[in-house]
């Protein structure tokens, strides 16, 4: 298949048709649900309803993980004075291991335990016998190498089932260290039905065991929280150079090149900034129920909704020194930002792209597309929920299945100390009459174009019809989808772990995916794939040089 | 320092291993599926641990790599897999169109008790495999031995379709072990120069080294068919190169289709490539070409010419079991010293053989099975090595001590080539000098004082 036998003017209808055909009465029941035909554009309420958060279909190629991956992968190995154990066999650990690029600075301390993989390596006798002895005596042995400030376990598939109670041992292994914090995660990766479950395990336990514990203030003007940014690539750095510059302290970021007592001081900021709203938002309701910081929505990926989430926080605090700072430097960084946009848009004007990633990515890079004049055509999350795609509201509606019910919800009340509001409720009236949203995360579906195809839980198959069917420019998820796309013709771009490059967040970053994007739809190698002789074969009868 | 909390002294770990040299056997039994034409992998457990080895896979090949999973959540933990498999079964026929399904259990499945060949027997009698297809499956349980046992699993249940009595068909079964595409091409090579007819199992070439055409093939035109495997109950032996990759299904054949086995090093480096060709010559009973000859001449005559770079020259080396056998002895015969040798694959024996092998250093060699890293990175700081030889993971180390590395095993997330390039016989032999010489000789360039800097080396 080559680009000059590029399709066009499928209706979409039919192209959901075309992949449902392939399936099994059963199956395409189900994935009729999970795949939209969008309706919803220009700010309109969402009219379409999918299917998300339910089980995968046995047999079925997904891009799905598992609750083990969404906890101790996104949200907690990011963290470099934390000691990570697995608990399980060698392989969960060992898959865990440096794959996230997650880049660390290891700070004055020198702390530093990513490149650290450490796994209690059960053997049958521990299945059959139980592993908790084993498990002590490796928190034990850990502490005694390192003496880092807290250690977490996690528990792999066979720990759930053998019955560790690996809780137990931490409490024990925590009442006998008083300089480290030993606590663990239930993340089997059976419960749930993708990562999904594991980002809330992980909030939970974190917000147990750790946000809080730091109890002496915090110095530094306009205190905020960064959750849910991961420092893929070094995105978070650029967040960090941006907020600093514009006089905002970050003392905390959930999760990436982050610390152990930025957790523990969560407690101290005045407000919650949501990058990655699937996978930390349990923790910012949290603090906002216990402490009263409340929560915005911001997105630094895109040049643009860099400046627009700088200035949401502006208008938060509502301070003209920080507006007018935040206005500075906006309108210091944007020149160069537009000036290669600009010169970039030339060669990318009028692209497509798919997007298939996480539970927000796939949403937040459609701005940075949009400011090189590229199109999303399609996309969807791999473990995203109702309300990531229909918005915030329709949070009331969900229906609880088995599967997210078996994830503990925690009752969170206000502190008896140290709860305090950071706005009157008078100060929130006023910013929301204004305009200013708390709370508030829109979804994907009403940023796409009418007749744009959103799936939920897209599969290998359905990305390899969608792909020859509308030919689009680049196409975006993670590495096991990376290389079938490529064959055919197609460059593929990881935007969980960036390939290669990075960062993307904040003003360098949309510098970096404008050249990547650039580099990637105009390569010359994509017009390689037919040699000469297969695109022109008659032979003649005789030798030419004759 | 990357690895600014590794202490140079080494205190005994019971229970707690630190970056390990090891993975889980169901990746090795995916990745020996994938060397069976028209195979499908499938994971028998929840759908991380497929996400995982395909991810995994996919780094180190940059390859598509198809599997598919049985997606337990907790119902299917607490109620058995059955259901979940049987229905991955009509519904990968039906949208995947496979020849072969071949499932390998996970922890989870394998902890519930899941009988695969019970499943199996219950889709073929509900109808769910087409006629002419086939589901074959290998228990992988993780908390056993490590990803080289889940190869040699999945290995073993191919060499299980064999059926007993076929009637004898002049062709040699060789077992490769776990190499990569391009050392399994290698070896069908060296056969077809000595005009061998052979079955090659598993064969990844063809499958994780395709070409970019355009197209996409979820089932390359690689592999070894399922045909070939039913007729090697028929072959006059069986060759397992690997004691612990291959042996098991050679011994297999051996005992049940009396197909005599004889099991080798893999054929890494001088000494085992002459016994692999050597072995091969007589049971088909054929002659060496002088192709081949000369082909070792040539091994032969760049250890001789760049002998003095490799002697005496200390070697760390980390990998799986039957690798690091052949690859050790290699080393020796160019009289590098390997110091310390670690593997995370169980096995006494490993340690038994690296001492033999070594036995004539000058120094006694550090070697561990069931090791890790982060012991080989303290032996390293105690005694410090020119050259360290293992997987990506390596570079960490490499780095903090400021040692020429080179990538080799598995996985190499960092580095191209090894999908193309062999490492096995005579020509992966000189494949493996130069990397190694390049590596010493651009240390020694880069090291060397102006006066003593020459152009000539």
């Amino acid at each position: 298949m080559t680009k000059t036998k590029k399709m066009v003017q499928w209706n979409p209808t039919d192209i959901k048709e075309e992949i449902l055909s392939k399936y099994p009465p059963k199956v395409a029941r189900k994935r009729a649900k999970q795949i939209m035909i969008n309706e919803a554009s220009g700010g309109e309420a969402a009219s379409s309803e999918i299917v998300a958060n339910v089980r995968t279909i046995p047999g079925i190629i997904t891009m799905r993980g598992c609750t083990y991956a969404g906890c101790k992968g996104v949200i907690m190995g990011p963290t470099r004075d934390i000691l990570n154990i697995v608990h399980g066999p060698v392989g969960c650990s060992f898959y865990a291991w440096l794959t996230r690029r997650n880049q660390t600075d290891a700070g004055p301390d020198g702390d530093n335990y990513i490149p650290y993989c450490l796994t209690t390596d059960m053997q049958d006798q521990d299945i059959i016998f139980g592993g908790e002895k084993k498990l002590e005596a490796a928190i034990r042995e850990a502490y005694d190498l390192f003496h880092p400030k807290g250690i977490c376990i996690f528990a792999t598939c066979p720990v759930g089932l053998i019955g560790d109670d690996i809780h137990a041992v931490a409490r024990k292994m925590s009442a006998e260290y008083e300089d480290c914090n030993v606590f663990a995660f239930s993340c089997e990766g059976y419960k749930g039905v993708s990562q999904s479950a594991g980002h809330h395990i992980a909030n939970n336990q974190v917000f147990t065991h750790l946000v809080g514990e730091n109890t002496t203030p915090k110095e530094g003007d306009y205190k905020i929280n960064l959750l849910g940014e991961y420092n893929i690539g070094g995105d978070g750095f650029e967040i960090d150079r941006i907020l600093k510059k514009c006089g905002i302290s970050n003392i905390s970021t959930f999760s990436g090149n982050s610390t152990y007592d930025q957790f523990a001081s969560a407690q101290h900021a005045d407000l919650s900034c949501v990058m990655c709203h699937r996978s930390i938002n349990y923790v910012a309701d949290m603090l906002e129920t216990k402490y009263g910081i409340p929560w915005i929505k911001v997105n630094f990926i895109g040049a643009k909704s860099t400046a627009k989430s700088l200035r949401k926080i502006g208008e938060y605090f509502g301070d003209e020194a920080l507006i007018k700072k935040i206005n500075d430097v906006i309108a210091e960084e944007m020149p160069e930002v537009e000036a290669i946009s600009a010169e970039v848009r030339t060669r990318t004007e009028g692209k497509t792209a798919m997007i298939y990633v996480g539970g927000s990515r796939a949403h937040h890079y459609q701005d940075l597309f949009a400011e090189m004049g590229m199109k999303t055509i399609s996309a969807g999350y791999e473990f995203a929920h109702r309300d990531d795609y229909e918005g915030r509201e329709v949070i009331p509606s969900l229906k609880v299945d088995s599967d997210s019910r078996n994830i503990e919800e925690l009752t969170i009340e206000a502190d008896e100390k140290l709860y305090n509001p950071r706005k009157t409720s008078d100060e929130v009236k006023a910013l929301e009459a204004a305009g200013f949203k708390f709370k508030e995360y829109d979804g994907l579906n009403r940023d796409m174009d009418n007749g744009s195809i959103i799936i939920d839980d897209l599969n290998q198959y359905e990305a390899e019809k969608l792909v020859e069917i509308l030919k689009p420019d680049v196409f975006c998820a993670g590495i096991k989808e990376k290389y079938s796309i490529q064959k055919l013709g197609v460059p593929m771009k990881q935007l969980h772990s960036y390939d290669s490059g990075g960062p993307y967040a904040g003003f360098k970053g949309a510098v970096n995916f404008y050249h990547e994007m650039d580099r990637l739809v105009n390569s010359k190698v994509w017009s390689y794939m037919k040699a000469p002789w297969q695109e022109n074969p008659e032979l003649t009868a005789t030798f030419v040089w004759e | 320092m990357l690895l600014r909390h590794t202490p140079t002294e080494v205190s005994e770990r019971k229970a707690l291993m630190i970056n390990p040299a090891k993975t889980c056997q169901p990746i090795g039994a995916m990745y020996a599926a994938l060397g069976i034409h028209g195979c499908l992998p499938h994971s028998h457990g929840s759908q991380g641990c497929c996400a995982y080895h395909r991810s995994a896979l996919t780094r180190h090949y940059k390859e598509p790599v198809s599997a598919s999973t049985s997606s337990f959540t907790e119902g299917a933990s607490v109620f058995g897999g059955q259901a979940n498999l049987l229905q991955a079964i009509e519904n990968i026929f039906t949208v995947y169109e496979p020849e072969v399904i071949a499932v390998h259990t996970t922890c989870l499945s394998e902890t519930i008790g899941d009988d695969l060949k019970q499943i199996a027997h219950k889709a073929q009698k509900d109808g769910k495999i087409p006629e002419g297809k086939f589901v074959i499956g290998a228990p992988t349980p993780s908390y056993v031995g490590s990803h080289v046992t889940g190869f040699s699993n999945m290995v073993k249940a191919m060499a299980q379709l064999a059926t007993p009595g076929t009637p004898k068909n002049g062709k040699v079964n060789i077992i490769p072990g776990w190499v990569e595409p391009s050392d399994m091409k290698e070896i069908k090579r060296l056969a077809s120069m000595m005009d061998i007819k052979i079955t090659l199992f598993p064969d990844t070439s063809g499958v994780l080294d395709s070409p970019l055409t355009g197209e996409y093939k979820m089932f390359p035109e690689g592999g070894v068919t399922m045909k070939e495997l039913k007729d090697t109950g028929g072959a006059t032996g069986t060759l397992a190169l690997g004691e612990w990759c291959s042996a098991d299904a050679a011994r297999w054949l051996d005992s049940k289709c009396k197909v005599p086995c004889t099991v080798l090093d893999m054929p890494f480096g001088l000494a085992a490539t002459d016994r692999f060709v050597d072995v091969l010559r007589t049971v088909a009973g054929v002659s060496v070409p002088d192709s081949i000859a000369n082909e070792r001449g040539q091994l032969v005559d760049l250890i001789s010419d760049m002998h003095q770079y490799f002697y005496g020259k200390k070697v760390a080396i980390f990998g799986d079991p039957d690798q690091l056998i052949s690859m050790c002895e290699f080393l020796r015969s160019i009289d590098m010293i390997p110091v310390h040798v670690i593997t995370g694959t169980p096995g006494k024996a490993f340690e038994k053989r690296i001492r033999e092998i070594t036995a004539d250093m000058p120094g006694e060699v550090n070697v561990k099975a069931k090791g890790d890293l982060f012991q080989l990175h303290q032996w390293i700081k105690n005694e410090p090595v020119d050259l360290l030889i293992g997987n990506s993971y390596g570079k960490y180390v490499a780095r903090d001590e400021d040692i020429p590395f080179l990538r080799w095993g598995f996985p190499i997330l960092d580095r191209q080539g090894h999908q193309y390039f062999p490492t096995v016989g005579y020509k992966g032999g000189l494949r493996l000098l130069e990397s190694i010489l390049n590596l010493l000789l651009d240390r020694k360039d880069r090291d060397e004082p102006e006066e003593s800097f020459e152009l000539v080396l």
